[in-house]
């Protein structure tokens, strides 16, 4: 059955030749994002022309959340302008004594001659939708470059850490949940201080503490903050709870499952965390790790696989 | 092009119509789904269906820019739907005069293993480049695609169908 097409069908390259140049296209591309970053430009203006197919992908909730809204009745209004009254009231009452203690601090920390604590200043961001894609945990908000967003600042909720702004466009940001893989914070055990770092466990929606000893001093229950000795997350922010506690004689190290403080998977406000002041420069060996950094998380990870490969066999 | 007893000659796809297509496509695609896995992927479906029907008009070089763009919509990996749809459309076309001798139930078999064969093609990607593998329930989501297929080249044909009136004479 097969014959040659007389000159006049001739329909440019065969489907295989095309197959092969977009392919090869897009494997190019691929290495470009994935191993050096440099394809970000090409992305900022790509997800510039999708914007406004998200906006309207989200109108109908907002348009059906101020319906709701607008239609909620008075006695619920009432209700909670009480709720919120009574709320307010023990928050401000919170405030003064936190006011007072943030005071006694400041006196304590010029005492023993400790810098100062910079003051965070918090914008609030709304969600837009979840990332598509079911290999990482992110989500899209509706602040980007023109709103002064930046790379890498800590992401939270009125109860704790959701995550970190790790790519910015021009009028949206992606934040990488704290249950994203590639996702690393020091943090700290409020109880006893022990520091350690915590990384995403990924689709199960929970935490680790990897290298942790089997004989350390940790706990169910235990709360986890940030230990904010990594310069990007502000100390003090609750992280996680630990819920479960593997140790086993055959690893030397403990498996520390915790759930995640903020709600990470749910709500649909945020707070975008900057500090203003400019902080202390690196010193000069840090600066040439500062490019490694990037790499940081793909070694835990190939680490990490190397263990469980070890504990297959 | 095979012709089945109850189809008629149908209008000349218009430009426009591939084009609102697959812009709806994309919305539909970034509607807030509650787990991802479990969503069709409307993108794949209606580049596949284009890519069947009119293998003239839509073909690789469509199947890699929507890719494009859809990545940079989500924030994954600048490249991955690119190289998935081109296989996607690769095999679209390829197969398509089979998959027109088929009724839609057939079709729709086709169109799933179209459809897994460029999920594959993702998660490979995703594994090369370092991450887990999230499951088998990621494959739900061609199957649900597959499922859609009858309803949605129906909904696609119909600005190419004329009217009882036009057929008589």
């Amino acid at each position: 059955m097969e014959h040659t097409p007389p000159p006049f069908f001739k329909r440019g390259p065969a489907p295989l030749v095309r197959l092969f140049f977009f392919a090869s296209l897009s494997l190019a591309l691929l290495v470009l994002d994935a191993r050096f970053r440099y394809a970000d430009g090409l992305r900022n203006s790509l997800a510039l022309v999708a914007y406004p197919l998200q906006r309207a992908a989200t109108a109908p909730i907002d348009f059906f959340g101020a319906m709701g809204s607008y239609l909620s009745t008075q006695v619920q209004l009432a209700e909670d302008n009480a709720a919120l009254r009574a709320k307010t009231l023990t928050l401000a009452q919170n405030a003064q004594r936190y006011e007072a203690a943030e005071a006694e601090t400041a006196q304590l920390r010029r005492l023993i001659g400790a810098t100062e604590k910079i003051a965070v200043k918090a914008t609030p961001a709304e969600v837009l939708y979840a990332g598509r894609d079911p290999f990482s945990h992110k989500v899209f908000i509706n602040l980007g470059a023109h709103q002064g967003v930046k790379p890498g600042s800590p992401v939270t909720d009125e109860v704790g850490l959701v995550g970190q702004v790790t790519r910015v466009h021009p009028l949206i940001s992606e934040v990488t949940l704290l249950t994203d893989r590639d996702l690393a914070i020091p943090v700290q055990v409020v109880r006893t201080g022990l520091r350690a770092v915590a990384f995403g466990a990924g689709a199960s929606g929970m935490l680790e503490l990897r290298l942790m000893a089997a004989n350390a001093e940790i706990q169910n229950g235990d709360r986890l903050v940030t230990s904010g000795i990594d310069g990007t997350y502000p100390a003090g922010l609750p992280v996680a709870t630990v819920v479960r506690i593997e140790r086993d004689a055959e690893h030397s190290f403990a498996r520390v499952v915790s759930k995640p403080a903020g709600g990470v998977d749910r709500g649909r406000y945020l707070l975008i965390l900057s500090d203003e002041s400019a902080r202390p420069p690196r010193p000069e060996g840090a600066e040439q790790g500062k490019d490694r950094r990037t790499d940081k998380a793909r070694r835990a990870r190939t680490k990490d696989k190397g263990k469980d490969g070890d504990g297959s066999q | 092009m095979a012709l089945s007893s109850s189809e008629h000659i149908l209008r000349p796809a218009r430009v426009s119509t591939i084009v609102l297509s697959l812009a709806l496509a994309l919305f539909l695609n970034f509607l807030p789904w509650q787990d991802l896995r479990l969503a069709p992927d409307f993108v794949a479906l209606v580049l596949t269906f284009w890519c069947v029907r009119q293998p003239r008009l839509v073909g690789l070089g469509v199947a890699w820019s929507v890719g494009l763009l859809v990545d940079a919509g989500n924030g994954v990996l600048l490249g991955q739907h690119a190289l998935a749809y081109s296989l996607l459309a690769f095999l679209s076309i390829w197969l398509s005069r089979r998959i027109l001798w088929f009724g839609p139930i057939l079709q729709a078999l086709h169109v799933a293993i179209i459809l897994a064969a460029a999920q594959t093609l993702v998660l490979v990607v995703r594994i090369a480049a370092g991450d887990a593998f999230p499951g088998w329930a990621m494959y739900i989501s061609p199957a649900a695609g597959a499922l859609l297929w009858p309803m949605a080249s129906w909904l696609l044909l119909m600005p190419q169908r004329r009217l009882e009136k036009e057929q008589t004479i």
